[in-house]
C-alpha cells in the first residue's frame, strides 16, 4: 500500500505547493526562494536514518557529510530568510531626515 | 502505539509547513510563516531520531551541531547584495545531501532492496548531483569567481546530449544491478550528473541567472522528494514536492518576464546566443549615440545635473526604476535618501520593480527593504506600467534591458516581446547608468538617442545620486532663504 501512497502524496503535495506559491507576491520572491531552500534540507531526515543504520565506516562517513550539508542548508536558509523578512516594513516608519 | 503517535506528529509537521508556506503570501505574515516552517522542521528532525531510536548516537549530534554552526555563520554574515550566491550555495548543499543519502542507500545494495527503491534512488542520485554541479557553478558565477558571461564549449550541445544520454542509460542499469556492480554504477551516475549540471550552468549568463537559480531550487526539492520515494519517507516526499513545485512556479514567472523558456535556457538559447546581432548593434550604437554621449564633458555633466534638479524640483509624480546596476554601485542608500527628500517635499514617489531586475527573483525588493524603503512603495511591473503615462519623471538607476522600449518594436532581437517597464511614456526620463553600452541582451536602447525629454547622467550611480542629493538640498536652502 505504501508503494502507492508515496507517489499519490507526491502529486497531491506538488499541486498544493503550486497553488500556494502562485499566491506569493513578487515582492517576497527572494525570501520565498531561500525559505524553500531551507525546506529542501528536509532530506536530513533520510540522512540521519541512513547514517545511523549504515553498515561500514565508509557509508557512515558519507552519511555524516550528508547530515552536515543538510543542516547547513536548513539553518542557513531559515536564518537568512528571517533576516530578510524582518526588513520588510510599511510606510509607518520613523522618518529620519537626511538633511542636516 | 508509538508508531502511530510518530506518524501523527509527522502529519502535524507537514500541515505546519504547508501553513507556513501559505503565510508567505503577505509581508505581514511571512516572518511568522518562516518561523513556523523552521519549528516544524526541528520537531520533524527530533521525531525522526526518536522514532528510529537513534537519539543517543553522538556522531549524529556532532554532525548536526557542526552543520548548524556553518549555516549560522553563512546566514549572519552575508550582505543582501550577495544573497543570490548564498542561495545557490545552500541549494547545492541540499542537493548534495540528497545525492549522498541516495548513494548510501544504493551503493553495495543487496538483493533485499526492491527494484523501485533502486530506481527512485538512482533518480535521486542524478537529480541531487545535477543540483550540486549546477548550483556550485551558479554560485561561483554570481560571486564573480568565474566570468558571468556564458561559457560555451566547442560542441557544447553535443556534450550536453551525450552526458544526458549516458545518464539516462545508466539509470535502468543501476535499477537492475547486482550488489557487486551497484557501487560502480552509482559512482558513474554521480559523475555524469555532475558534469551535466556543470555544463548546463556554465553557459547561463548573468542576466539569465534568475531562471537558472529558480530551476536549481526546484531540482533540490525534487531530489529530496525522490529520496523520500526511495526510502518510503513521506515527510521527504511531501516537503520535497512542495519545494519542487515552488521552484517551477518561480521558473515560469521568470521565463515569462524574460520572454524565454526553460528549454531555451537548457539549450543555451539565451539572450547572448546571437553574437552577430550583438556586434551589429554595438557598432550602430558607436556611430549614432556613443560618440555624442560618452564624451560628456564636465560642463555637459553639470548642465545635465542642473537640468535634472529643476525637472525633479518641478515634478509631482516620480517613479524610480532600479536595476542590477544599483546593486553593483551600492547606490541603495543614496536612493533611499533621495526618496525621503522627495517625499518630504510632498511628491508622490513610487518604485517600479521588473520581475527579473537583479540576479534572482525579487532581488531588488530585498535590497530596497534593507535600506528601509517601505514595501508598499515597491510596485510590480503589471501594477505600475499603466501609471507611467501620468508620471512626470521616470528615474532609471542602473537598469537597461528592462526599460528598453526596443522590446516592443525591434523584431528579431533577443528581447523582442519581453515585457518592459514603459519609462518612455513618462514626461521626462532620467537615466543614471555607468555607460551607454547595450545591456546584457546586447540590444540598442533607443532611450539613449538624443531626445528632448531624456537626460543621461553617466557614471557611478552612487556618486551621481549623492551629487544630485547635494544639489537638491542646496536648492532647498536657497529657496528657504527667499521665503
Amino acid at each position: 500500500m505504501n508503494d502507492w501512497l508515496s507517489p499519490i502524496l507526491f502529486i497531491f503535495a506538488a499541486t498544493i505547493g503550486y497553488r500556494l506559491i502562485s499566491d506569493v507576491p513578487s515582492l517576497l520572491h527572494t525570501p520565498l526562494m531561500s525559505g524553500m531552500n531551507a525546506l529542501s534540507g528536509i532530506t536530513i531526515s533520510g540522512a540521519l536514518i541512513a547514517t545511523a543504520f549504515a553498515v561500514g565506516t565508509g557509508k557512515q562517513l558519507f552519511g555524516t557529510v550528508a547530515i552536515v550539508l543538510a543542516t547547513v542548508n536548513i539553518v542557513g536558509g531559515f536564518l537568512v530568510t528571517d533576516r530578510m523578512l524582518k526588513m520588510f516594513k510599511r510606510t509607518d516608519y520613523k522618518k529620519k531626515s537626511p538633511c542636516p | 502505539m508509538s508508531v502511530i503517535f510518530h506518524r501523527i506528529i509527522e502529519l502535524a509537521c507537514i500541515i505546519g509547513i504547508v501553513s507556513g508556506v501559505r503565510l508567505m503570501n503577505s509581508p505581514k505574515t511571512a516572518r511568522t510563516g518562516n518561523l513556523l516552517g523552521a519549528a516544524c522542521m526541528l520537531i520533524a528532525i527530533i521525531t525522526t531520531m526518536i522514532s528510529n531510536e537513534i537519539v543517543s548516537l553522538n556522531i549524529l549530534w556532532i554532525s548536526l551541531v557542526f552543520g548548524a554552526v556553518i549555516g549560522y555563520f553563512l546566514a549572519v554574515h552575508v550582505t543582501m547584495t550577495r544573497i543570490p550566491q548564498l542561495v545557490a550555495l545552500l541549494n547545492g548543499s541540499g542537493g548534495a545531501a540528497s545525492a549522498i543519502v541516495a548513494f548510501v542507500v544504493l551503493a553495495g545494495s543487496s538483493a533485499t532492496i526492491s527494484g523501485i527503491t533502486k530506481f527512485t534512488g538512482a533518480v535521486a542520485l542524478v537529480v541531487g548531483s545535477v543540483t550540486l554541479g549546477g548550483s556550485l557553478v551558479a554560485a561561483a558565477k554570481l560571486d564573480g569567481k568565474i566570468t558571468t558571461l556564458p561559457i560555451i564549449l566547442r560542441g557544447h550541445f553535443i556534450l550536453n546530449l551525450l552526458t544526458l544520454t549516458v545518464t539516462v542509460i545508466l539509470i535502468p542499469l543501476a535499477t537492475f544491478s547486482s550488489s557487486s556492480t551497484a557501487t560502480t554504477l552509482s559512482v558513474l551516475l554521480i559523475l555524469t550528473s555532475l558534469i551535466f549540471g556543470i555544463l548546463f550552468s556554465i553557459r547561463v549568463g548573468g542576466a539569465d541567472m534568475p531562471i537558472a537559480i529558480s530551476l536549481l531550487n526546484s531540482l533540490s526539492g525534487i531530489a529530496a522528494a525522490t529520496v523520500g520515494l526511495a526510502i518510503s519517507n513521506l515527510l521527504l516526499v511531501v516537503v520535497g514536492a512542495i519545494v519542487g513545485s515552488a521552484g517551477i512556479v518561480l521558473t515560469q514567472i521568470m521565463c515569462r518576464a524574460m520572454n524565454s523558456s526553460v528549454l531555451d535556457v537548457l539549450m543555451g538559447k539565451t539572450a547572448l546566443s546571437t553574437p552577430a546581432q550583438t556586434a551589429a548593434n554595438s557598432i550602430q550604437q558607436d556611430d549614432s549615440t556613443q560618440t555624442a554621449r560618452s564624451t560628456q564633458t564636465a560642463e555637459n555633466i553639470s548642465d545635465a545635473m542642473n537640468k535634472t534638479v529643476s525637472i525633479i524640483g518641478a515634478a509631482e509624480k516620480i517613479i524610480i526604476v532600479p536595476g542590477y546596476g544599483m546593486a553593483l554601485a551600492q547606490a541603495q542608500v543614496q536612493l533611499k535618501q533621495l526618496f525621503t527628500i522627495l517625499e518630504d517635499r510632498g511628491k508622490q514617489v513610487k518604485f517600479a520593480i521588473h520581475p527579473v531586475a537583479g540576479r534572482m527573483p525579487g532581488h531588488m525588493n530585498v535590497l530596497l527593504a534593507e535600506v528601509e524603503v517601505p514595501y508598499d512603495k515597491l510596485y510590480p511591473m503589471e501594477a505600475i506600467n499603466p501609471e507611467f503615462k501620468e508620471t512626470d519623471v521616470a528615474l532609471v538607476v542602473g537598469a537597461n534591458d528592462v526599460v528598453n522600449p526596443a522590446a516592443r518594436t525591434a523584431e528579431g532581437t533577443p528581447i523582442y516581446g519581453m515585457p518592459v517597464l514603459n519609462v518612455d511614456e513618462a514626461d521626462y526620463v532620467i537615466i543614471c547608468n555607468k555607460d551607454i553600452f547595450p545591456g546584457y541582451a546586447g540590444v540598442n536602447n533607443p532611450l539613449y538617442l538624443p531626445r528632448q525629454n531624456t537626460i543621461v547622467l553617466l557614471g557611478d550611480a552612487a556618486k551621481t545620486l549623492s551629487d544630485l542629493l547635494e544639489k537638491l538640498q542646496q536648492e532647498q536652502h536657497y529657496a528657504a532663504g527667499f521665503s
